[in-house]
């Protein structure tokens, strides 16, 4: 904050103190204006903003301390300080208490005040910032890309809107893809919690001894390798959200430790004595089938339903496929954008192709076919279907006429998408062990 | 002929006095003469603080100004003060033609130690210039090493320089262009 763009006014009944304040800031490059008494005062202030007001605490008429709360009405963001003779300290204390910046006792030593100005300065600077950084944190998270017309996806967002109001725990379900981490985002976005951090963690990508260490964080020398003190994410979340990714992976011991900390709000890290505290919401979200991994007695019922407060389902979109054309059209312009491309339309035919494939990937798979798609389309202006490498994969084109290799490649090509590339999981879904899955990846050239 | 006037208010040693006035021209490339001036400092004689009302100084300082005279540099060994500071260096009116200079937490046995005659007067001439920058129209800079830097203690005025940054020159000149026609 430039020195000349500062307005400080000078409220005092004494003209000696006014006068020797305003000559003193003036010299310093300030603007600066005086009244001596609190109506002036108040004229002045609305005659427009200022920063810092300095604030006589015994005035005839009106005092200082009656002054401060006609300012604070006027302008809740204005660094009030109070001038005092000694006498009067205690009341600069209490007002002080009331959102006052400080007090200067007279006579004031030039050093004091000058650092307190330029304290003051910078706390007017940084209240100013902090508004500005909270504007657009409120016009990010209305930039959300859950969207859509389907009745389920209206759902979704009603839902949203209702239990982010809330501190209720959330169960997010849904298939790989589908945008479980946008509503976790969106919850926390549209939450008191918003301007601290979401904290987000990928419970299933990670071996029990990392993720232990990842969420709650040790001492220097706590196992070997541990050569500093690190934070925690629970700890990091502190004030904001976690949000737990593919809760169902998580092993026993790791879900008993998760329930006693989300129950008591306390852990201790790796290697200390020291328990901390802490204040977050948890969002949870998972593509297993949590009920009957309760049933084999994989995942236990009490964690189940300490996480199952709130539970929103989030559909694959082969079954909302009305929204496909607007998310298509939503991430065309995104990346065509991002990558200073000139293309504006998906042309007909390839909408089709769009609409009628299913998806296993869900909304993930179709953003990334439309940022394939534009790197491919060279400088046409409109995606066509031969931009999308669908071809091979749509429901249209596995017709009766196709061999079993061709079935054979784009099950196994569907599999993997689905499941992110993770052989082990395919595998698993194929039923087949991972070798063969190498091998048929290699023989069919698949991407994963 | 323009000048600026030092005004001694009490007892400055001559030579101290004449030492301030060949670097002030040095330094402003005005005409200065040292001038004799009826100042009743015992009129703003606070007893209770033991120090003398600056502001009052000054208003005495700027009564009676001679033509000719451009700015006036009241320069004194008595403690200053104004009634929200516990004291001051100097004042000044911004742009106006009165300015006024303690010399005495300058010397170096008001902080306990001995006496250093040089490191006195460059410091009774950073601050000569500083107060007569400010009438000249000059406010505080930000320049760490620009005589319009702002001096609270005295160990500021130690590091900063006797002369105008870049900026603060072309100040004064536009001042002298302003207001000098000769």
């Amino acid at each position: 904050m430039d020195h000349q763009k500062v307005r400080i006014l000078i409220v005092d009944d004494e003209f000696s103190v006014r006068d020797s304040l305003y000559n003193w800031f003036k010299v310093e490059g300030y603007h600066v204006d005086t009244a001596e008494n609190g109506t002036e005062a108040l004229r002045k202030l609305q005659e427009g903003p200022w920063d810092i007001a300095l604030l006589d605490i015994k005035m005839p008429g009106m005092d200082g301390i009656e002054l401060q709360k006609h300012i604070k009405r006027i302008d809740k963001t204005m660094v009030i300080i109070f001038i005092t003779a000694y006498a009067t300290v205690d009341t600069a204390v209490e007002a002080m208490k009331d959102g006052a910046f400080d007090y200067i006792s007279k006579p004031v030593d030039p050093d004091k005040l000058s650092v307190l100005i330029r304290n003051a300065v910078n706390h007017r600077r940084l209240v100013a910032e902090n508004i500005q950084l909270k504007q657009k944190v409120e016009e990010l998270s209305l930039q959300d890309e859950i969207m859509g017309e389907s009745p389920q996806i209206k759902k979704i967002q009603e839902m949203i809107e209702v239990v982010a109001q809330t501190d209720a725990t959330v169960l997010i379900r849904g298939e790989s893809g589908t945008g479980k981490e946008l509503v976790a985002q969106a919850i926390h976005a549209k939450s008191n919690r918003r301007y601290f951090p979401i904290i987000s963690i990928n419970c299933g990508s990670l071996a029990e001894g990392i993720l232990e260490s990842e969420l709650f964080g040790h001492e220097k020398g706590a196992f070997t390798g541990a050569q500093y003190k690190r934070k925690g994410k629970l700890e990091m979340a502190n004030g904001g959200t976690i949000f737990f990714d593919e809760i169902g992976n998580i092993s026993p011991k790791m879900q008993m430790d998760l329930l006693r900390v989300i129950e008591t709000k306390q852990f201790t890290p790796i290697g200390s004595n020291k328990v901390i505290n802490v204040d977050f919401r948890v969002i949870a979200a998972t593509n297993t089938d949590l009920e009957k991994a309760v049933a084999e007695k994989n995942f236990r019922e009490d964690f189940y339903y300490r996480l199952n407060v709130f539970s929103i389902p989030i559909p694959p979109l082969r079954e909302r496929t009305a929204d496909t054309p607007l998310l298509a059209r939503y991430f065309l312009e995104k990346y065509a954008k991002s990558m200073n491309k000139k293309v504006t339309e998906i042309s007909p035919e390839a909408m089709k192709v769009l609409t009628q494939y299913d998806w296993p990937g869900n909304i993930r798979e179709l953003r990334n076919t439309i940022e394939r798609a534009l790197v491919v389309v060279g400088k046409k202006n409109r995606i066509e279907p031969e931009d999308l490498n669908l071809h091979a994969l749509s429901k249209q084109d596995s017709t009766e006429t196709d061999s079993l290799e061709d079935l054979e490649r784009v099950h196994i090509q569907r599999i993997l998408e689905k499941n992110d590339g993770n052989i082990s999981k395919s595998a698993e879904m194929l039923k087949i062990d991972r070798v063969t899955l190498y091998n048929k990846i290699k023989k069919y050239n698949l991407q994963r | 002929m323009s000048y600026i006037d030092i005004v001694p208010i009490g007892r400055i040693e001559e030579t101290t006095l004449i030492s301030l006035k060949h670097n002030l021209i040095k330094a402003f490339k005005i005409q200065t003469r040292i001038r004799n001036c009826p100042i009743d400092a015992s009129a703003v004689y606070d007893p209770i603080r033991n120090q003398y009302n600056s502001s009052g100084l000054l208003v005495q300082l700027i009564k009676d100004i001679p033509s000719g005279t451009l700015k006036i540099l009241g320069v004194t060994e008595l403690d200053l003060f104004i009634p929200i500071f516990t004291f001051l260096f100097g004042e000044a009116q911004l742009n106006g033609p009165g300015a006024l200079v303690s010399a005495h937490r300058l010397h170096n046995p008001f902080y306990g130690i001995p006496e250093d005659e040089g490191l006195f007067e460059n410091r009774l001439l950073k601050e000569s210039i500083h107060e007569l920058g400010h009438a000249f129209g000059l406010i505080h800079c930000f320049n760490l090493r620009c005589v319009m830097n702002t001096s609270t203690y005295v160990e500021e005025i130690d590091q900063k320089s006797s002369n105008f940054c870049r900026a603060c020159e072309q100040g004064i000149l536009h001042w002298k262009n302003e207001h000098l026609t000769d």
